[in-house]
């Protein structure tokens, strides 16, 4: 096994390109080091990312905020202006693992790793975050939705990674949020979520909505007639009510040991309703 | 000199009770401390085992020739390795440390490999070749005991019945306890209450894995070093599987990162010493958090129904239960004492409890804190607490009104002496927490529970050092700040400073037999002999000082930590300090020590009151537990820190227990989640801070009145979580663990119907 950490991108990316077997891209090694552990990877060529600064910098940018692809979802929390603007992906990421882990973990890593129960995704999914997508020769922005196609699976070629993730500029009254449920307190894999972005008018009437949730199929679910049933409304109780009996609807969940069928699928919606009432009320309150 | 031999109730104390810093602390908190995996030697190799990944199946072959042939395997051993021994208390446990004709659960080792690296071994694990022949499983309790289930053991007849069963059957043994006529007693009852109840099999979930290092020359001589409650136990019976005089294996038990009973019993132990044996070099042997789950001894899963009948003014006029434990694939699980506790609470007429122990394709089940007693204690304290409610009557007055005390013919059969349950109620009844308001969502559960405590073998050395200060040797691994009330103990009866004494953990060598810290009986047992030997120890300073003053020895006595003339008439002589005494101990006589060997009794029986509230999420189903109070008689808290930590740690693992600690096995009878992510122990943030309150109704079998506090704790926690969940979800949840979708699903079913 060989581990190399490069400087730049295109290093990084010329390393994925002319690995011999597998590689495996190291942000901040949260799901990779368990994978390795355990026996169910093992990469010949482990390519670590964090000595690139572009991949270690939270920009902002004319279109919105660019987080780099090895910053830990620490880093983000106590990034004033994202946590600000973007809360529903900051408390997203801040839920992963435990402190320590989020002292390592990155929205990139979560993302890549597939799994159907990833914390950031919906929340990322739900406000329209895009991934950068770079290989050794073109550059491709893609919304995050698309880059994972199945649990595990990702649509990224052997010889690309992501450099970053952009967090797009927020209309104005816009709210989002992402509640998961576990049975603990934290440490825990989410066994159903749900993110929630909305856009109000000047006269409290949702004109734009995003519901995401997760964990309740192998990939994350955009319950289309859950938006629906928020725009052009209040976002009043019964909307609410609709926008959770769509999501209950959407999902598409498998009995194992994290939780029933039954469960997830009532839950979710709970969790829908619970997050549409905090993205409200931070639309509400953001100008 | 005189020393006291009866109780001193009335004592006042010095240092007992006082909270100093534990000896085993800076090293704990630095790193410096070494556990089982901590031990390195020169050329040593690296143990791994080969486990069934089959629930039940005939092994037909195990072709080790590939393995063998890898460079760097230096030993390989098998069933072939192990004779079964005469002894049959240890029949069982060969079979489980290495599968013989058949695997009997998922996890049951088959093979095991020493070789100079890890990935060596776990090369050479991959190139053994086992044929199985696939055998149907049963893993459930109630579904092993029907007929047509499949068997576990040929010839295997269930023990303990009227008449002698002519079938084999998973069905070990049936136990029955009680007095008095049951029928009768529900015939004066107004209000009688039948429920079944189930839990789930859970893990101790001790942080440190099983590890040792194990070293045998090829003069037969043998060395263990390993993480354990009781290196005697390891000892002898590492001993009597390899052959081996028990007196050419010395084992020193290392620091232990939790055991709570599970490490009262060998795995990999006689594994590492045969390899080593067939390898002429030393072996260690680390088991990965997989195999711990998979491979050691968890608790027991139960079935359970209990009936208990009352008259319209809150007298229990009758209490029955049945109680069917699974102990996984060989005999013993703890339904014996499962059915001795369930009713020990109670002053009762008529009482009858009927245990059935269970052979199922699972990990054969350990110990894990009072074992059987908190499945019994759920089961009965929820019907209990079902009872005071439909008779309109307070848990707690209810409950103090059936109440067992002094002279109480318990269930199980013994008279109680003098006991402390009556006053943890009373005490709860006035605590602040049982006043307090409870809002939406939330509710208060109450239970009470009870252990016997053990005593048992205790041999414990007290050198007196050239400078006067004390090495303290026990024989009992220090598995909860033991070290430190040892030191306390010694201290007291000496009369010299706590940070005089050090005590240490001595390997099998240097004492006599000790049994495994277990039992709850270490603080009351070790204690009891350190305290002993201090004062043997005294006899023989007096003595020195008898001898340079030239009284006779018994006009010398003892104050203090200075030998003193006993009376006016026994002359005027300058007190001698130990530190005096020891200087001039080479001109006296030679070295001083005391020494007390025993096979203890008395160790006096335990209650506790928990009281919780917790809230529930009417929509997902999630528990929160708010706040948490234990209540307990620990007769005599020698070191106060460390009575409080296994009051909260007994509270904290009740609350894994309760909410969502379960062994999950899927329709192959493979578990599903074995790792700390999907079996959910407790994390900090998931706690409240568990108050404790600790009540001191001395044990007249102890100098100081100690009793055992280590396990009556972890009783009542979870018929006290599921009173309390009860309470706030509105339906009686008899099914552990109350996972959310559990509660979820008994939420709905209520509101529908």
């Amino acid at each position: 096994m060989r581990f190399e950490s490069p400087q730049t991108t295109k290093d990084a990316v010329a390393l994925l390109a002319g690995a011999k077997g597998k590689g495996r891209v190291l942000a901040g090694g949260t799901d990779l080091l368990v994978q390795m552990k355990s026996g169910m990877a093992a990469p010949d060529v482990i390519v670590d990312i964090k000595r690139i600064p572009a991949m270690k910098s939270i920009k902002a940018e004319k279109d919105g905020m660019r987080v780099g692809a090895a910053v830990a979802s620490a880093e983000m929390a106590e990034h004033a202006a994202l946590a600000k603007g973007w809360p529903g992906v900051v408390e997203a990421a801040d839920l992963i693992g435990s402190t320590q882990i989020q002292g390592r973990a990155t929205l990139a890593g979560n993302l890549c790793n597939g799994s159907p129960a990833a914390d950031s995704v919906p929340a990322m999914a739900a406000i329209g975050a895009k991934a950068r997508v770079v290989g050794p020769k073109k550059r491709r922005d893609v919304l995050v939705e698309k880059i994972v196609t199945g649990p595990g699976k990702i649509s990224l070629a052997k010889d690309e990674l992501i450099e970053s993730i952009l967090l797009p500029k927020r209309p104005p009254r816009s709210g989002d949020a992402y509640l998961r449920f576990i049975p603990r307190t934290e440490m825990d894999i989410a066994v159903a979520g749900a993110a929630v972005s909305l856009t109000l008018d000047t006269k409290g009437v949702c004109t734009d909505a995003r519901v995401i949730i997760g964990a309740v199929g192998p990939r994350i679910i955009d319950v289309k007639d859950g938006a629906k049933a928020l725009i052009g409304t209040k976002v009043d109780k019964a909307a609410l009510k609709a926008m959770e009996a769509a999501c209950s609807a959407a999902a598409t969940p498998i009995d194992d040991k994290r939780g029933t069928k039954e469960f997830r699928k009532h839950v979710v919606g709970v969790l829908a309703r619970r997050a549409g009432q905090i993205a409200l009320k931070r639309a509400k309150g953001s100008k | 000199m005189s020393l006291q031999t009866e109780t001193e109730t009335k004592r006042s104390f010095n240092q007992i009770g006082t909270r100093p810093v534990r000896p085993d602390g800076i090293d704990k908190v630095t790193g410096r401390a070494r556990f089982g995996a901590d031990m390195e030697m020169p050329g040593m190799l690296h143990g791994l085992v080969l486990r069934s990944p089959h629930p039940h199946a005939k092994v037909k072959s195990i072709d080790i020739s590939r393995a063998a042939k890898l460079a760097g395997v230096k030993a390989i051993v098998t069933r072939d390795d192990f004779k079964m021994p005469k002894d049959k208390d240890l029949v069982d446990i060969c079979a489980n440390i290495m599968a013989r004709d058949k695997v009997l659960y998922d996890g049951h080792a088959v093979a095991a490999v020493a070789a100079t690296t890890k990935a060596i071994a776990r090369e050479a694990l991959k190139r053994i070749k086992v044929e199985y022949e696939i055998l149907p499983h049963v893993t459930d309790v109630d579904e092993a005991m029907k007929p047509g289930a499949p068997i576990l053991h040929k010839g295997m007849r269930t023990g303990g019945m009227d008449t002698k069963p002519r079938k084999d059957s998973n069905v070990v043994k049936r136990y029955k306890f009680g007095h008095g006529d049951v029928e009768k007693g529900f015939k004066q009852a107004d209000i009688v209450i039948e429920r079944s109840f189930k839990t789930a099999a859970t893990h101790q979930g001790y942080i440190e894995p099983h590890a040792c290092l194990a070293s045998i020359g090829p003069d037969g001589q043998g060395d263990l070093w390993v993480c354990t409650q009781g290196h005697y136990m390891v000892r002898n019976v590492c001993a009597g599987l390899l052959g081996l005089d028990v007196s050419q294996l010395r084992v020193t038990a290392s620091e232990i990162g939790g055991g709570f009973g599970g490490k009262t019993t060998v795995f990999i132990e006689p594994l590492a010493l045969a390899l080593s044996r067939k390898a002429n070099r030393p072996v260690k042997m680390v088991m990965s958090r997989d195999e711990v789950f998979r491979a050691t001894g968890p608790t027991s899963s139960t079935s359970m129904d209990v009936k208990i009948g009352a008259t319209k003014d809150g007298r229990i006029t009758a209490a029955h239960a049945e109680l069917r434990f699974q102990g996984g694939a060989f005999a013993g699980s703890p339904v014996s004492m499962g059915a001795m506790t369930a009713f020990a609470c109670y002053d009762l007429k008529n009482v009858q409890s009927i245990g059935y122990d269970v052979v199922t394709n699972r990990p054969k089940q350990a110990a894990y804190r009072a074992p059987g007693a908190p499945m019994a204690a759920f089961a009965v304290e929820s019907v209990i607490d079902e009872l005071a409610s439909k008779l309109g009557m307070d848990g707690l007055e209810f409950r103090i009104l059936n109440a067992a005390g002094e002279g109480t013919k318990s269930s199980y059969g013994p008279t109680f002496g003098p006991i402390g349950l009556k006053t943890t109620l009373e005490k709860a009844k006035s605590h602040a927490h049982n006043k307090a308001k409870l809002g939406k969502n939330q509710g208060r559960g109450i239970a009470c529970g009870f252990w016997f405590n053990f005593a048992g073998n205790t041999c414990v050395s007290l050198n007196l050092q050239l400078d006067g200060t004390i090495a303290l040797s026990v024989g009992t691994p220090d598995i909860g700040g033991s070290r430190a009330s040892m030191s306390l103990m010694a201290a007291e009866e000496l009369g010299v400073p706590y940070d005089k004494v050090r005590t240490i953990v001595a390997d099998t060598a240097s004492l006599g037999y000790n049994d495994v810290t277990d039992g709850s009986r270490t603080t009351f047992a070790a204690g009891l002999a350190t305290i002993e030997a201090a004062r043997d120890a005294i006899g023989k300073m007096c003595g020195r000082a008898a001898k340079v003053w030239g009284i006779p020895a018994d006009a010398v006595k003892w104050e203090n930590g200075y030998a003193k003339p006993a009376g006016p008439n026994a002359g005027a002589f300058k007190p001698m300090s130990m530190a005096e005494i020891a200087a001039i101990a080479h001109k006296t006589g030679g070295p001083i020590a005391g020494h007390y060997e025993i096979n203890a009794d008395g160790a006096g029986v335990s209650f506790a009151t928990h009281i919780v509230d917790s809230e529930v999420d009417p929509e997902t189903g999630r528990v929160t537990i708010l706040r948490y109070t234990v209540l307990q008689d620990a007769g005599k808290a020698i070191h106060p820190d460390y009575v409080e930590g296994q009051y909260q740690g007994g509270a904290v693992q009740g609350i894994g227990w309760a909410i969502n600690e379960e062994y999950i096995y899927g329709e192959d009878g493979r578990l599903q989640n074995a790792g700390f992510l999907d079996y959910r122990i407790p994390v900090a943030s998931d706690l409240p801070m568990i108050d404790t309150v600790i009540l001191e109704i001395p044990n007249p079998g102890h100098p100081y009145g100690v009793r055992g506090v280590g396990e009556t704790s972890i009783v009542p926690p979870l018929a006290a979580i599921a009173n309390s969940v009860s309470n706030a979800a509105g339906v009686r949840l008899t099914e552990l663990p109350m996972s959310p979708p559990k509660v979820l699903k008994a939420i709905g079913e209520h509101n529908r119907a």
